[in-house]
């Protein structure tokens, strides 16, 4: 048995093999393996007794459910209004030139990936951005480059 | 309208959650449910819905399990309330679940959790650990979980929240039937947003009065804003109902405010000419309590354009009018702006989007043309030069 079967059979004796119990396995798989591969869709489609079309329907649905590779540490930077009058931009131009990758790239150590996401629930402290599920409010160029440098720093 | 902003403070304040939920206990189903409806409590999520009449269709059903759903699937642009009231007073979430359940008659509670909300997770997993402790004391029969969402905006609409929690995509489904009478896994639901099931807790303490007391005839009590944007004071402020935005934005403006966007995305543009006149609230524009303020330095352009891309990407892609119209509209400006077509094109859009307003599934759809026809109204030539 590989290694992603053994995950998810393992989540699937934790969370159970009813249809309520896809979302959470999904987000199981998401956190360990940082997106869904095809495999890994399967084993789920195979451990819940669903069609793989409807696994990968419901993950596709969903934007923190990714379906392409994603480095180990996920950074969305917030977008929306408030966010982007506060200079969310300088943001991502930072972060973009640190670890030199665009918007949607993740780079080849397979580390970091950099996104933009819709709104974070932050407005009245942007710009902000989230480092898998940390959260980082208020954030500067100076303050953000710092973040991702103790971040680099990390194993 | 000499009134003053007057700031409440009903949600954040420490109660004795315990002691609320040991009186209500005494108290028949129908008296508590009486009093909520009597308060005048409306949903504190955006759709205004009578909290205890939801309540009362939910008790009225027959089945072998009913369940309660929080809703903290807070994602409409502007909105982070329920993120503080969360953070800060999670016990009186879970009290006011259990209330509910009371009510209606149900032993199972869901917290559902937006993802970008994940670091909240201990803590609650905590405060839920505790509080099941005092039920079992209390002798009541209730169970709270959290359902973790994943990045879906459409998720905050009941049913696709249900959907969602059922292991679907997150599409809404069609209405009726209603959650009330066939929710999550199909039994009788009464799904509450966070701020809600406060309230409807602190009404269970002070009896209907106080609450009614505050307030206008169809927006009664306070309610908690999210104001941001162009701001020296941006924050959480629980305030009574029924001030106009001129009273507002001299409380909450920089002095040059030009216009506000009243309820988030989905919601409606002030600009400064109609401030006077508007009342925030039922009568008025209501809110889930997104209040973005803009001074005379931002381009509206830029900010239809960020609300309409927000709403293609977040539209679910179920029906044609929302998915395709989301689509056109961002199209149609980017086009007028550039001089591709002409502003007369505009109503052409303005058309489309009223289209949207009766055709489209869900509330997400049916309001796109309120930030779509209130910019253009107000602030035409921005959008063209």
């Amino acid at each position: 048995m590989t290694r992603i079967k053994e995950l998810v059979k393992e989540q699937a004796e934790k969370h159970g093999r009813e249809r309520t119990s896809l979302m959470p396995i999904l987000q199981a798989v998401v956190r360990s393996e940082h997106y869904l591969s095809e495999e890994a869709m399967i084993a789920i489609a195979e451990e819940l007794d669903l069609s793989t079309a409807d696994v990968f329907g419901t993950a596709s649905f969903y934007t923190f459910l990714d379906t392409v590779p994603r480095g180990k540490y996920i950074v969305r930077v917030c977008k929306t209004i408030t966010c982007h009058m506060k200079g969310k931009d300088e943001i991502i131009r930072t972060i973009s030139d640190i670890l030199k990758i665009k918007l949607g790239e993740t780079t080849t150590d397979g580390r970091f990936s950099l996104l933009q996401a819709n709104c974070l629930g932050w407005c009245h402290k942007g710009p902000v951005m989230l480092i898998n599920d940390e959260v980082y409010p208020e954030i500067t160029p100076e303050k953000t480059s710092e973040i991702i440098n103790e971040y680099l720093k990390k194993k | 309208m000499e009134k003053k902003i007057k700031k409440v403070d009903l949600i954040f304040g420490k109660v004795d959650h315990l002691d609320i939920l040991k009186n209500a206990f005494q108290r028949t189903r129908d008296e508590i449910i009486l009093d909520v409806i009597d308060s005048g409590l409306r949903g504190r999520g955006g759709a205004g819905f009578p909290t205890g009449l939801k309540w009362k269709f939910a008790k009225n059903e027959e089945a072998d399990q009913k369940y309660v759903i929080c809703n903290a699937d807070e994602g409409e642009p502007g909105t982070f309330k329920d993120r503080e009231i969360l953070t800060q007073v999670p016990e009186k979430v879970l009290a006011g679940m259990a209330l509910c359940g009371y009510c209606i008659g149900a032993s199972e509670g869901y917290i559902y959790l937006r993802a970008e909300y994940n670091f909240l997770l201990p803590s609650l997993y905590k405060a839920i650990d505790e509080f099941h402790e005092h039920l079992k004391a209390l002798k009541f029969d209730f169970t709270i979980r959290i359902c973790s969402g994943s990045g879906a905006y459409v998720c905050g609409e009941e049913t696709a929240l249900m959907e969602s929690m059922e292991g679907k995509r997150g599409e809404p489904r069609n209405k009726p039937p209603f959650p009330t009478s066939e929710g999550y896994l199909g039994k009788p639901t009464s799904v509450n947003n966070v701020e809600t099931l406060v309230f409807a807790l602190m009404i269970g303490q002070e009896g209907p009065t106080k609450f009614k007391e505050m307030g206008t005839f169809d927006s009664r009590g306070s309610k908690v804003f999210s104001v941001s944007g162009d701001t020296p004071t941006p924050g959480i402020y629980e305030l009574e109902l029924g001030m106009t935005l001129e009273q507002f934005v001299e409380e909450f403006g920089d002095g040059d405010t030009k216009a506000v966007q009243v309820g988030g995305a989905s919601g409606f543009c002030v600009a400064r000419k109609d401030f006077k006149s508007t009342l925030i609230g039922f009568e008025g524009i209501p809110t889930g309590g997104s209040m973005m303020l803009f001074n005379s330095s931002r381009s509206m352009y830029n900010i239809l354009n960020d609300y309409l891309e927000f709403m293609e990407e977040e539209s679910c892609g179920q029906c044609s009018p929302c998915r395709v119209g989301c689509q056109q509209l961002l199209k149609g400006i980017e086009a007028v702006k550039k001089g591709i077509k002409s502003p007369s094109y505009l109503e052409d859009l303005q058309k489309l989007s009223d289209t949207m307003r009766i055709a489209s599934k869900c509330g997400l759809g049916q309001s796109v043309p309120n930030p779509f026809n209130s910019i253009i109204n107000n602030f035409r030539e921005e959008i063209i030069y």
